[in-house]
């Protein structure tokens, strides 16, 4: 008979009844396993890892200070913000490769309204959102569609937004990169600074603690998971898994806009090459903190942590005097152990 | 005799020009127990498709409550009480036990943008659906589907079917991947959902699985009904064998005794 061959797929327990002992012993294990298994802890025990060990290291070189501080945090929460819709997208199967060229599109649009043509700030700031939702819009309508991998139709559209974006300003202003200050109101919002604390934190503060709610304790989080853990269960569910995926790919190309906004008239200056960075570092923060590359599993309180991660080791790189180009290796190496430890988690969260 | 829930009247369907089912006719009662029979390509799963409203009949009617009706979509086959457990697909594995049953019908609580999940009552509406199945093993409704016994996720799935309105329940091969154990987890869930007066269409190519939760059988051959009988009318030898191919299984047998069967055969 088949059903034997097949029974290690579906059961783990043939043995006779297990009993009193056995379930001590499953009870035991399943308040350790709550412990160790919580998506995010890895994203915490990095983040503090790089933390003492840059504070041990670069402490006295400035990475304490409050300069320090506000440096590591700042860096850590732009990269936060953009990774927060990129781990909800993940989280539903999904990836998003455009967000790079989306950040420095964003900017260019902002330069040339503020900068090139001297209006207001908040018509460029419209303008980039518009262009974040069409891009959003055609990512979504894309994958749905063609149902094709994310991975490649982003890859396209990454291609495709960096250059419309380059042809775009070296057609109207005849270079890639162009100054643009904002004032009043939009400067407030976008580049407003107390101290050296940028008000990116503020904003990855709101950003993550509504993603968090809306993940953990609304429908429509429960139907994020359920798609990223399998498409055809949640469909058959009665999950509109369509709307979710475009819904996500539109928070995607929204939160780099909003990045891009923000770096530009922080430093006054927009770049077609803004952000292009993000495309890895983001995914990084996501597997650094706890996401599954599979999709279905997952915490953003892991993601927070897995940008702060980022945030510490380029600053603490940074105040060590090394070279800017060992915080890619750190990185890397965390990722790497990352993604080792995630897969044992998810075996161990699964009672294998 | 009471109207079936079902019925399927002389259903046909083919796919460019291939007859997968022909003239196939049944029905199933309110506390019933259909076992449908045959073997792969016998038409079972094209039967199901148009049961759960996936596929439409060439030709035929589907009768739910006795009167003909045009199931569009397996949404729309859910909504008038037919619902389909399937084994592999039925639960999300990284997902709690709450979560996964209320899936795309979350209970909430609180109005307007802070309207939320009510993940309490979830856990509870869970644990007693599982509870009403016999499943006294799952106390922690925040435990993970995927670390649950392959019965236990079937039942997660049927207790789920049940509580969002379920009538007939339409069961493909819940058995096949399952153990000796979880397997008879999943037919005492069977029997038990027969006595709340659900009826039931148990796919598979057990005969000994079929016979023991049957009510009624039919056997699938080729696209067309090739028997069909109640419980009563056939001793279990008659029902397994003709199940299991029997006959067909005897032939072979003689027919490798008196060596007529060459090499080229054997693997048949």
């Amino acid at each position: 008979m088949t059903n034997t061959q097949s029974a290690a797929a579906g059961s783990s327990s043939e043995a006779p009844a297990n009993t009193k002992s056995d379930d001590g012993a499953t009870r035991r294990r399943s308040v350790f396993a709550g412990l160790i298994t919580r998506p995010e802890t890895g994203g915490i025990l990095s983040a503090l890892a790089v933390f003492l060990f840059f504070a041990v290291l670069a402490g006295k070189s400035g990475f304490l200070s409050p300069l320090g501080t506000a440096y590591w945090l700042d860096t850590a929460a732009d990269l936060g913000i953009m990774a927060i819709p990129i781990a909800m997208l993940m989280i539903a199967g999904e990836f998003d490769l455009s967000v790079g060229s989306m950040v420095g599109a964003a900017s260019i649009i902002v330069g040339i309204c503020t900068g090139y043509f001297g209006l207001d700030p908040w018509i460029g700031v419209g303008f980039a959102f518009l262009a974040a939702v069409a891009v959003g819009l055609l990512n979504g309508f894309l994958v749905v569609r063609t149902k094709l991998p994310s991975f490649i139709v982003t890859l396209s559209t990454m291609f495709m937004v960096t250059g419309g974006a380059l042809g775009i300003s070296i057609g109207i202003t005849g270079s890639s990169s162009i100054s643009a200050v904002a004032t009043g109101s939009a400067n407030f919002v976008f580049a407003a600074k107390w101290y050296e604390f940028n008000i990116a934190l503020v904003h990855w503060i709101i950003i993550a603690g509504v993603a968090i709610w809306v993940m953990q304790r609304t429908p429509f989080g429960n139907w994020i998971y359920a798609t990223g853990g399998s498409l055809d269960t949640a469909r058959l569910a009665g999950v509109p898994t369509n709307r979710v995926k475009m819904i996500l790919f539109l928070c995607t190309s929204i939160g780099a806009a909003f990045v891009g906004v923000m770096e530009t008239y922080t430093f006054q200056n927009a770049s077609v090459t803004l952000g292009a960075q993000y495309v890895f570092s983001g995914i990084a923060a996501c597997v650094i903190g706890g996401l599954l590359l599979t999709g279905g599993y997952g915490s953003l309180l892991g993601t927070v942590f897995g940008a702060m991660t980022y945030g510490i080791v380029s600053m603490g790189v940074f105040f060590l005097g090394w070279n800017s180009e060992l915080t890619d290796l750190f990185i890397g190496l965390l990722l790497l152990l990352a993604v080792l430890a995630n897969a044992r988690l998810r075996q161990f969260a699964m009672g294998r | 005799m009471a109207t079936p829930i079902v019925e399927l009247r002389g259903i046909s369907k083919h796919f460019q020009g291939v007859q997968a089912v022909n003239d196939l006719s049944l029905s199933v009662e309110a506390g019933q127990v259909l076992c449908l029979l045959g073997e792969n390509g016998a038409g079972k799963s094209t039967v199901i498709k148009i049961l759960t409203g996936v596929e439409r009949p060439s030709s035929g009617d589907v009768l739910i409550d006795g009167e003909v009706s045009h199931l569009v979509s397996p949404r729309h086959a859910r909504e008038r009480g037919i619902a389909t457990v399937y084994q592999e697909i039925g639960t999300l594995p990284l997902m709690s036990v709450a979560r996964n049953f209320v899936l795309a019908a979350e209970p909430t609580k609180g109005r307007g943008p802070f309207r939320r999940l009510d993940i309490e009552e979830a856990g509870r509406i869970a644990l007693a659906g599982l509870r009403e199945l016999g499943i006294s093993r799952v106390h922690d409704a925040g435990q993970l589907v995927g670390t649950l016994s392959g019965g236990e996720r079937q039942a997660l799935a049927i207790a789920r079917a049940l509580h969002f309105g379920a009538r007939v329940l339409v069961l493909d091969e819940p058995t096949a991947a399952l153990g000796v154990r979880e397997s008879a987890t999943v037919l005492k869930l069977i029997h038990t959902v027969r006595q709340r007066g659900v009826a039931v269409v148990f796919i598979t190519h057990n005969a000994y699985h079929a016979y023991s939760v049957g009510d009624h059988f039919v056997v699938m051959r080729r696209g067309e009904m090739s028997a069909s009988f109640d419980k009563a009318d056939k001793p279990i030898g008659e029902v397994i064998e003709l199940m299991a191919g029997g006959a067909e299984l005897r032939s072979l047998l003689s027919a490798a005794e008196a060596g007529v069967m060459g090499p080229a055969t054997a693997g048949v």
